[in-house]
């Protein structure tokens, strides 16, 4: 049965795979991710502020992507962004972002919610005595978060975030709906190009599998490293 | 002038009143120890003082400056306000040096060399310079207490305030830290101290406050406070931890 398969297809498709694919895959996971985590931590900041007309708006933005699918998230971005863009502008006609500008912006907005709630628990874990002692030296709000509270929350949740990141990882494999060439965009055109079904899903199955589980597997050898000493 | 001026403060969480009409004063160069038993309010009254907790009636003046003004700038007074807490509160993720330099460097602009060099002065001062490169976990309670003692000194005060600065350390280690406290007072350091450690306060104290439910019920002498208490609660606490 296995003869029936012709696996060379693969190799024959490397470098269009990694260099185009798994780089846009890449870049679109770091680029949400750090825009994710900045959004987000400055959205559990608010989340967690006295002040309601802050609390407010940062907590119906996160019950409201963390209750809608990302494929939902993703066509109303990419449909809805050049409107919003050109009703903000005063322009008569869609701004267009483009694909890729639009699963970037797509992708670091929907992050953003999850890193919030963890970037939330990870400010809430640190003792009100730390936040008493950041006040007391007279440091103001601004530098005792950035000083003293958002370090220690960073380092706490840094295996959670980097969880949260290897979801995010396989999740962009949902741009493939805007037709935009990310690694399984890319296999899945040689596949359909060669007839190699069997083979290339395979092998983007094989290549998901690795890069996650072996991030995974940093996390866990992070986790026991980064402890801070109490 | 006085140095802290507590006038009628009164407190509420929500319904429930923590503080009632609480009226004290703190000379310069005064030492005052606050007393009474858990959840009398000590704790909480002496977080007033620099607007670690908001109270919603009355007035408190530091060094003349209204703390609980809007439009006082709160970073700038507590910069000028030192203080120690039940537990420590050095930051775990800083070293000693860096915890000694941080307030120095963001609040008071000092260059990094010169808070350095105050820094040392400091914790040489509380014996610990050989610790300057460890992390705070990797020091005994008492080695931090002193630490954070150092920390506060560091930035100049005018005043310092203790919040049962010896509560959580393990009784070999609570000397060590009363030593450094009692050497700031000899030198005339203004400091409101909340404890229990009534050989502290029968050693520097000038008064002693006793608190019960919120209220002051008792603003004494060292000498009226030891010998004559005038309230019976005061007399009952301190039969209770004296009496060992």
């Amino acid at each position: 049965m296995i003869a029936g398969f012709d696996f060379n297809v693969i190799e024959r498709s490397l470098g269009y795979l990694f260099r185009e694919g798994m780089t846009f895959t890449l870049t679109l996971t770091g680029l949400a991710a750090l825009g994710g985590i900045i959004f987000g931590t400055l959205l559990a900041m608010m989340r967690l502020s006295s002040h309601k007309w802050l609390s407010l708006p940062a907590t119906g933005y996160v019950n409201l992507m963390r209750s809608i699918p990302l494929l939902l998230v993703i066509f109303w971005f990419y449909f809805l962004v050049p409107y919003i863009g050109a009703w903000i502008v005063g322009s008569p006609t869609p701004i267009q972002v483009g694909a890729v500008a639009s699963s970037v912006i797509t992708f670091t907005m929907f992050e953003a919610a999850y890193y919030s709630e963890i970037m939330r628990a990870g400010i809430q874990s640190v003792p009100r005595g730390q936040v008493w002692a950041g006040y007391a030296l007279g440091l103001n709000y601004w530098q005792t978060m950035g000083k003293v509270v958002l370090p220690q929350a960073f380092r706490n949740m840094i295996p959670i975030l980097l969880t949260q990141t290897i979801i995010l990882f396989q999740d962009t494999s949902l741009v493939y709906v805007l037709s935009i060439t990310d690694f399984l965009g890319a296999a899945s055109k040689i596949a359909q190009r060669d007839g190699r079904l069997v083979e290339m899903y395979l092998f983007a199955a094989l290549v998901y599998f690795i890069i996650s589980f072996t991030l995974s597997y940093v996390v866990k050898l992070l986790q026991q490293k980064i402890a801070i000493i109490r | 002038m006085p140095m802290i001026e507590i006038r009628d403060v009164s407190k509420w969480y929500g319904t429930f009143q923590v503080l009632t009409d609480c009226t004290t004063n703190v000379e310069k160069g005064e030492v005052i120890v606050v007393c009474g038993p858990s959840g009398s309010g000590k704790s909480t009254l002496i977080k007033t003082v620099n607007a670690l907790e908001p109270f919603q009636k009355g007035d408190i003046f530091v060094d003349g400056i209204k703390v609980n003004d809007p439009k006082t700038n709160l970073p700038k007074l507590r910069a000028r306000v030192g203080m120690v807490f039940q537990h420590f509160e050095l930051f775990p993720h800083l070293t000693i040096t860096q915890n000694l330099t941080l307030g120095q460097v963001k609040v008071l602009g000092r260059s990094p060399e010169e808070a350095r060099t105050r820094g040392m002065k400091y914790l040489d001062r509380v014996g610990l310079i050989s610790q300057k490169d460890k992390f705070p976990g990797q020091l005994s309670g008492g080695q931090q207490q002193r630490v954070a003692i150092a920390r506060a000194l560091s930035m100049d005060p005018i005043c310092m305030l203790f919040d049962e600065p010896t509560s959580a350390l393990d009784p070999e280690m609570i000397n060590e830290v009363l030593d450094v406290m009692v050497g700031l007072a000899k030198e005339g350091m203004t400091m409101m101290v909340v404890t229990h450690e009534m050989g502290f306060a029968n050693k520097v104290a000038n008064r002693v406050i006793f608190m019960d439910r919120g209220t002051i019920v008792e603003d004494a002498t060292k000498a009226d406070f030891f010998g004559k208490p005038r309230s019976e609660r005061a007399q009952q606490f301190l039969a209770k931890i004296l009496h060992h």
